[in-house]
């Protein structure tokens, strides 16, 4: 799929994530980096947050990335104990792995031969971030948060994504406090696979209800 | 519930149309293809991102307060500014309600930070 | 026991977090998530009643009528419990 990366090789310019660098310290000044700059000095010389704190957040929020999640979900498809956990409190049970997910609630949504679940957030752009890390741009645009409600197969497509008529599409909308990563189906012939080999062929979008998992 | 006479309710008033639909809310609307390009989140966006945890965390402000923000900037931000030029102009407008600054501090250290240099990394206050 | 509800089809301006697309139409309780502070509270910086929340889904069909892709898949949303209003199927 077009807009899944690959953790494995790495292009020329490009970053592990597979996308262009993006010019920041070098760049003109704009207002609202100053924005940003006097935000956070003054918020520091009051009191409210101290340099060590904000570095010790991005630090926190850089460790988070698809592969937690990626990790869950290749715990629930050798444990049967732990995906029922999973779908009963996806809090709980990835909490239970040892992940810092703070005060996220997740619930967990399970893709099988005839369901196909897409999560999406049309009012913000609400992510689960604190198990996946910070979402993708595709996710904020206009164009997904309108279009996944309405023609989620044709949005699918556009993923690579075709699914037959018997499989029943289930979107989430994340309007309130919840938030959802979808358990993707385990590939066929995945037999004998260990739980990090499983793992690497979780992608995020296969997370997101957008891709489906690599087959080995 | 009462309403306190906060500064922030004239802009309940601001609708994108008078059905009372807003402009955020754009579940099924028309739109072209999703846009398949990213990018990786530089150091100011990742400090914007951490101040809003932050400062959520202690109170200062709530995600909705900050949703609320967002909203009433109205569609011209949304279509163009970047996402986390919202979030610190979110930010910011939430503390300046909840007195962590005065607009007069705000106003007078961005002048200051002009000052510095003519890129974000020369504008820092350790250079 | 199947719970069918209606989203309110109320346009009050402000901070809300029932969806446009999904007022005044109806769908079934997925199930019950707890109470949890009210938005419409919270983004004025004022003291917040809790609320109860419920996922409910609804059919494609529902919300698009013709022009649902397939009629029925679903959408599933988190909808705050003043925002719902109970469907009578008991109604002539």
């Amino acid at each position: 799929m077009p807009h899944d990366h690959h953790d494995h090789f790495h292009h020329a310019g490009m970053s592990p994530s597979g996308h262009p660098y993006r010019a920041d310290n070098d760049t003109p000044l704009s207002y609202w980096q100053r924005m940003e700059i006097a935000v956070r000095e003054l918020m520091v010389e009051k009191g409210h947050l101290t340099p060590a704190e904000i570095a010790a957040q991005i630090e926190a929020m850089d460790a988070r990335s698809p592969a937690n999640g990626a990790a869950v979900v290749a715990r629930a498809w050798t444990d049967p104990a732990f995906r029922a956990r999973l779908l009963k409190n996806a809090s709980e049970a990835s909490r239970e792995m040892g992940f810092d997910i703070g005060p996220l609630n997740l619930i967990a949504v399970e893709n099988t031969a005839d369901t196909h679940n897409l999560i999406v957030c049309t009012l913000c752009s609400c992510y689960p971030r604190n198990l996946l890390g910070l979402p993708p741009d595709w996710y904020k645009t206009r164009a997904y948060r309108s279009r996944a409600v309405r023609e989620p197969r044709a949005v699918l497509r556009e993923f690579g994504l075709d699914l037959p008529d018997h499989v029943t599409v289930r979107v989430h909308d994340s309007t309130a406090d919840m938030r959802y990563i979808v358990l993707p189906a385990r590939p066929d012939g995945t037999d004998g696979m260990d739980e990090a080999q499983l793992a690497a062929l979780v992608t995020r979008d296969s997370m997101i209800g957008t891709g489906l998992p690599h087959r080995p | 519930m009462v309403w306190t006479g906060r500064a922030v309710l004239p802009s309940l008033l601001t609708m994108s149309d008078t059905t009372g639909r807003r402009w955020h809310d754009m579940g099924g609307q028309d739109a072209g293809p999703v846009p398949m390009d990213g990018h990786d989140f530089t150091l100011w966006e990742k400090r914007v991102d951490a101040l809003m945890v932050l400062c959520g965390q202690k109170g200062l402000f709530t995600v909705d307060g900050l949703r609320r923000a967002l909203e009433d900037m109205g569609e011209d931000a949304f279509e163009r500014m970047s996402y986390y030029e919202r979030w610190i102009a979110a930010v910011n407008q939430n503390l300046v309600e909840a007195g962590a600054y005065t607009l007069e501090e705000l106003g007078e250290r961005m002048h200051e930070i002009a000052a510095r240099g003519p890129t974000y990394g020369e504008a820092q206050a350790d250079g | 026991m199947v719970e069918r509800v209606r989203v309110k089809a109320l346009a009050p301006p402000g901070h809300v977090r029932a969806p446009w697309y999904l007022r005044g139409k109806a769908g079934v309780i997925e199930r019950p998530l707890g109470h949890f502070a009210n938005p419409e509270q919270l983004a004025y910086g004022l003291r917040a009643d809790t609320k109860p929340l419920y996922r409910v889904r609804f059919r494609m069909a529902e919300i698009w009528g013709e022009a649902a892709e397939n009629p029925d898949d679903t959408l599933d949303a988190e909808i705050y419990g003043h925002w719902l209003e109970k469907v009578d199927t008991h109604a002539p």
